[in-house]
């Protein structure tokens, strides 16, 4: 196959991605700002701005400094979170139907929820954020510790766990009516309501882990050439992996902590951002950390204007969105795997 | 002929599978020496132990006179090359940014791209012949080219030491010779370079230093002039054969005759 795009230099290659993710986060930033303005009480832009940069206690910029702002907010860092988890599992995996949650990161959380509810003790913001991360947390541990030895064996353990956890929630959840009215609510991704729960350590740790993917992403790149070229390379295989993991589940269990489980991001994310970065993970990573808070914002815009009245759940907006996406992906690119 | 790169009475095993024991091999420095045997006689494994993807159940490898053990994993990569028998390149990778890769055990966490990284890069490209390759997809590339595009990117090291496993098993006729040729140029310019070969008569002809393995055992090893003839050839391979001057190079050729059992 003969390609008739010009084919640049490797300066000029860094400046066209430089260029382009620079752009992808001016493009952010007004979504963000658009994101911000729209709701029951529509604020025009200039407002949203003058509420940011200079606050002066109007009704209109107190919802958008008490409500909308942490809003948005929250919707860019679950989004960065995912989509970079997103690239982190399909790099470690070197497969592209993999995506965060199949590490039972997020049926962790969900059967910590299932039982918290159970046994009734989840009421506050704060308590729910507490018991889902535990539950990602220990669902991980338990798939690292098991299928450690080779990447088939986390994403296969991954899977088994998931089945078994989700079955015995489910199982719960149906004989319990109450549960399951708790759990609901929590178990459709939303992001409504939730900028009222403490946010800041959650938003800290995926700031962090965000931080410590973008230094883990030269190692990613030498990992991808298969286990013998890698190590000969001097790239540490299993700390990378370990480190890899950590982060996967630190920037996973926050979001899913902090917004419920929203499975199509980390999916959908790494495969677009795949078409811009060309065979380069440090790229594919800054890509994920605008595309994953783009389509998020999107979908959050999405799930408040859609009905009349009332809001649909995020993800079920990231649903409707990115499937169409993927299927266009997978249509005009082929499904490359990284 | 001096030595720093030394493996000392090593035990081979793959779990309890023992591949080979008390195995010792000088590689001489600035040579390009060539391993052959029949399959599976441990010929791999000893390059996977020289380059510390094997850990020995009992013996060192050694370079200057420090166990490889002992090195970082990057000190030892800015040694020691290594292109296993077939890698696998990421799908959407071009020539140029595989090469780059090369340059890993070279970079820190958050050192830049430099300069003599650039340079390093584009001299692997233009010794290995793929220059013109730069900006094509590797998975677009034939075999020879893209094994070429492979040696490049352990070039791109700039290690002392390279060591290839049966580097030219998928390649034609052609590239075989070339990458071999290639093989010795970089000998001649310094490198001291180790190669698993499967052809015997390519060995005889491009190795300063030949080594003859069987069962996990060093059978016999030297210039290839001065150990190849009918009787190596019986014990290593178990072939019927006449040895031959190579026609052009004058170094021994092998040519099967029949076998007793038909």
């Amino acid at each position: 196959m003969i390609s008739t795009e010009t084919r640049p230099a490797p300066t000029s290659t860094a400046r066209w991605h430089v260029a382009v993710l620079v752009g992808g986060f001016a493009l952010l930033a007004a979504v963000a700002v658009v994101s911000i303005g729209i709701g029951a009480q529509a604020v025009p832009p200039m407002d949203v701005l003058r509420a940011l940069v200079a606050p002066d206690g109007s009704a209109n910029q107190l919802i958008v400094l008490e409500v909308r702002a942490p809003r948005a907010l929250l919707a860019i860092g679950v989004g960065a979170a995912l989509g970079v988890a997103g690239v982190l599992i399909q790099t470690l995996s070197r497969n592209a139907l993999a995506e965060p949650g199949i590490l039972g990161v997020s049926t962790g959380a969900g059967f910590a929820m299932t039982i918290g509810a159970a046994l009734g003790g989840v009421a506050s913001p704060a308590a729910e954020l507490l018991v889902a991360t535990l539950g990602a947390a220990g669902a991980t541990l338990l798939v690292y510790a098991v299928g450690r030895t080779a990447p088939l064996r986390l994403v296969l353990t991954g899977v088994a766990l998931s089945a078994v956890l989700s079955g015995i929630s489910l199982g719960l959840r149906l004989m319990s009516p109450d549960v399951f009215d708790k759990y609901r609510f929590w178990s459709v991704g939303s992001l409504a309501g939730r900028e009222q729960a403490p946010l800041l350590v959650p938003m800290l740790a995926i700031g962090l882990a965000l931080v410590g993917a973008l230094l883990l992403s030269r190692s990613l790149n030498a990992a991808a050439l298969g286990e013998a070229v890698a190590r000969t390379l001097g790239a540490n295989i299993a700390r990378v992996r370990l480190a890899t993991l950590v982060l996967i589940t630190v920037l996973a269990g926050a979001a899913t902590a902090v917004a419920g489980p929203i499975l199509f991001v980390g999916l959908i994310v790494p495969h677009v951002a795949r078409r811009l970065a060309r065979g380069s993970v440090p790229w594919l990573t800054g890509y994920a950390l605008v595309l994953g808070p783009l389509l998020m914002l999107l979908a959050d815009i999405g799930s408040r204007v859609l009905l009349p009245t009332g809001e649909v759940p995020v993800a079920i907006v990231t649903g409707f969105l990115g499937g169409p996406m993927l299927i266009w992906a997978v249509r005009k690119y082929g499904a490359g795997s990284l | 002929m001096t030595t720093r790169l030394r493996a000392r009475e090593l035990t081979l095993s793959y779990g309890e599978r023992v591949v080979s024991t008390k195995l010792s091999l000088d590689v001489p420095d600035g040579a390009f020496t060539a391993i052959v045997g029949p399959n599976a006689c441990g010929k791999s494994t000893l390059l996977r132990a020289f380059v510390r993807l094997l850990r020995p159940a009992a013996g060192t490898v050694s370079l200057d006179d420090q166990q490889i053990a002992a090195y970082g994993s990057k000190a030892l990569a800015r040694s020691v090359g290594f292109l296993p028998q077939d890698p696998l390149a990421p799908d959407d990778i071009k020539v140029r940014q595989l090469v780059a890769r090369g340059r890993f055990p070279h970079q820190s966490l958050l050192s830049m791209w430099s300069q003599e990284d650039e340079e390093a890069v584009t001299e692997a490209m233009e010794t290995a012949g793929v220059s013109e390759l730069a900006d094509r997809p590797v998975q677009e590339l034939s075999g020879g080219q893209r094994q070429r595009a492979w040696v490049a990117m352990v070039l791109a090291q700039r290690t002392p030491y390279l060591l290839l496993d049966e580097p030219t098993s998928f390649l034609d006729i052609t590239h075989q010779y070339r990458l071999l040729t290639l093989l010795a140029r970089l000998r001649d310019e310094g490198r001291t370079v180790v190669a698993v070969l499967h052809d015997i008569n390519q060995a005889c002809r491009f190795a300063d230093h030949l080594v003859a393995m069987k069962e996990g055992r060093i059978i016999a090893e030297g210039a290839a002039a001065d150990i190849v003839d009918a009787a190596l050839l019986k014990e290593v391979f178990d072939l019927p054969c006449v040895v031959v001057p190579d026609p052009v190079t004058e170094t021994p050729m092998v040519v099967p005759t029949h076998f007793d059992d038909p």
